[in-house]
């Protein structure tokens, strides 16, 4: 959702998507304002992962699978054959579900998106390091030991580790595909608070099962439920004065 | 009270039966090896590995089948090797996976199944004949390569598979290609599982007497293979005529021994170092 003064950062117009014969997404039209937190809430197999994986063409990878609709950033059309995937993985990060942090050092997981890119200079790449994992709150914690490997980290810590390597290629907007799940409460707090600084440097668009997650951090919620986007509005009016009678039944918790 | 007393004698069971399979297991095992080294361990001598056989073989070393086996061997590393891993991480991180994929490697499998004599003929058809390179050992070690082939690619694949498919998602979504996430965040931790499977069906082709026989190996040479046109003497096949075919058998059986020992040891050897690479390799990263 735009605040009508400026065009959204990455928008879909009458997504549809199919695994094989299934349909997972029936017509959804999102539209994610810039520097503004977007969430995606719905019950589980509502197609809000296979929504967001849509935005950075993760799904392209799946075999079987078949999409209509556009998708925009920036305006630009995604699937354009001038458009180069990797370049648009490289604007659109993503930070999954599990913490999936590679079995490398710390130091080597945030400089592996610089490296892939030709990066060699050791002073560019340790600024980078420190930067992005400032950026992700985690730079107090893992300092003096950045050489040890990343498995050696809790799981909520793997998690900001995960973040800060994806804000180390310098993305535009960064896609959390249920960043929490896996992760305790303490750990949780602390990607919010995260997201929150996020969102004055990168666009953001999160999937969450997490109602009160996605009341605490997005401006804009939309509502899916078995495919069809239900209702996407300010988050205040989603979860005060919601305008679909599923909406309600849901965010008070009636069913989900 | 009865019935803790009954799962507890049904417990007892059950390990007991499962820890006296692996005792026969290992004690036919330790019999077998201990028989071997204890009749063939008197034939071993500086001179029995390193000469040449002399007097009809009822004297003199197996210094040429120690010889022929290590350069067919490097011939089928050569092979199959580099053609069995790249053919690996083709049908499993690029082939598109559906019916045709599942039908190669159903063949694979098939493959690596096949009795050992019919490769050999199969390389006497091909290399020996068809291609003409002679009974020589390119086409002794050509035919053990293919031998080996299916092990390779069904190993390396398997090592492939244990890597998650985070890493590789991993690795995209920072904007890598396809072939990067493959080089820099796939291979550094399969390659150990895929060395260990190749040795070791690189040990299991050094055994081999069936593909070797049409192909390349000889009763008896007096010198070493000078190219790889020539004839080579290889350990099993010595073993083989020793064992069954020479005209002393009861005098040369110390000499059979010893050259079993030598092929077991060799064969154990690779496996060994099999293990040492993996151990290498997963305490690097």
């Amino acid at each position: 959702m735009s605040d009508g003064t400026t065009p959204p950062k990455i928008e879909t117009k009458d997504l549809n998507f199919f695994y094989g014969p299934a349909r997972a997404l029936k017509n959804v039209s999102i539209a994610c304002a810039g520097n503004r937190v977007t969430a995606i809430i719905g019950p589980s197999g509502c197609g809000k992962s296979t929504f967001i994986r849509t935005l950075n063409r993760m799904n392209d990878v799946i075999p079987g699978i078949r999409m209509e609709g556009t998708i925009r950033l920036d305006g630009k059309n995604i699937h354009d054959p001038d458009v180069d995937v990797v370049e648009l993985r490289r604007r659109v990060g993503m930070v999954f579900q599990k913490p999936n942090p590679f079995p490398k050092s710390i130091f080597d997981n945030i400089a592996y998106g610089l490296r892939i890119n030709g990066m060699r200079e050791r002073r560019k790449l340790e600024d980078v390091v420190e930067k992005s994992l400032r950026g992700s709150a985690l730079w107090d914690e893992v300092k003096d030991r950045l050489d040890k490997n990343a498995f050696a980290l809790s799981g909520g810590q793997q998690q900001r580790l995960c973040i800060a390597r994806a804000l180390a290629v310098e993305p535009e907007v960064v896609l959390f595909d249920e960043p929490c799940s896996a992760i305790d409460p303490i750990a949780t707090a602390k990607i919010e608070d995260l997201i929150q600084t996020l969102k004055k440097s990168y666009t953001v668009v999160i999937v969450t099962h997490n109602m009160q997650q996605a009341a605490r951090v997005s401006d804009f919620t939309a509502f899916m439920m078995l495919g069809e986007l239900i209702e996407f509005d300010a988050t205040e009016k989603v979860f005060t004065n919601p305008s679909s009678k599923l909406t309600e039944d849901y965010i008070t918790g009636r069913f989900g | 009270m009865k019935q803790a007393t009954q799962k507890k004698i049904a417990q007892f069971l059950g390990f007991f039966m499962l820890r006296a399979c692996l005792y026969v297991v290992l004690a036919v095992l330790l019999l077998f090896l201990y028989d071997i080294g204890r009749k063939g361990g008197g034939a071993i001598s500086w001179e029995f590995l390193t000469q040449a056989p002399r007097k009809g073989m009822t004297q003199g070393g197996i210094f040429p089948a120690i010889f022929g086996t290590f350069l067919v061997t490097l011939i089928t590393a050569i092979l199959a090797v580099p053609l069995g891993m790249c053919a690996a991480i083709y049908l499993n991180e690029y082939a598109r996976q559906g019916r045709l994929t599942r039908l190669i490697r159903l063949s694979i499998r098939n493959l690596s199944g096949v009795p050992s004599i019919v490769y050999g003929l199969f390389g006497v058809i091909l290399f020996v004949n068809i291609m003409r390179f002679g009974t020589s050992v390119l086409s002794a070690g050509l035919t053990l390569g293919l031998m080996t082939l299916p092990w390779t690619i069904t190993a390396s694949e398997e090592a492939l598979k244990t890597v998650p498919n985070s890493y590789r998602e991993g690795a995209l979504a920072l904007g890598a290609t396809k072939w990067q996430s493959i080089r820099t965040n796939v291979l550094p931790y399969a390659v150990p599982g895929m060395l260990t499977g190749t040795v070791l069906g690189l040990a299991r082709a050094a055994g081999e007497t069936a593909p070797i026989l049409f192909t390349g190996a000889a009763f008896f040479l007096p010198y070493l293979p000078k190219s790889l046109g020539d004839q080579f003497m290889a350990l099993p096949y010595h073993l083989y005529i020793m064992a069954t075919q020479h005209h002393q058998i009861e005098q040369v059986r110390p000499l059979a021994y010893g050259t079993a020992l030598v092929l077991i040891v060799l064969v154990l050897g690779m496996n060994m170092t099999a293990i040492v690479i993996r151990f290498r390799l997963r305490r690097k990263r």
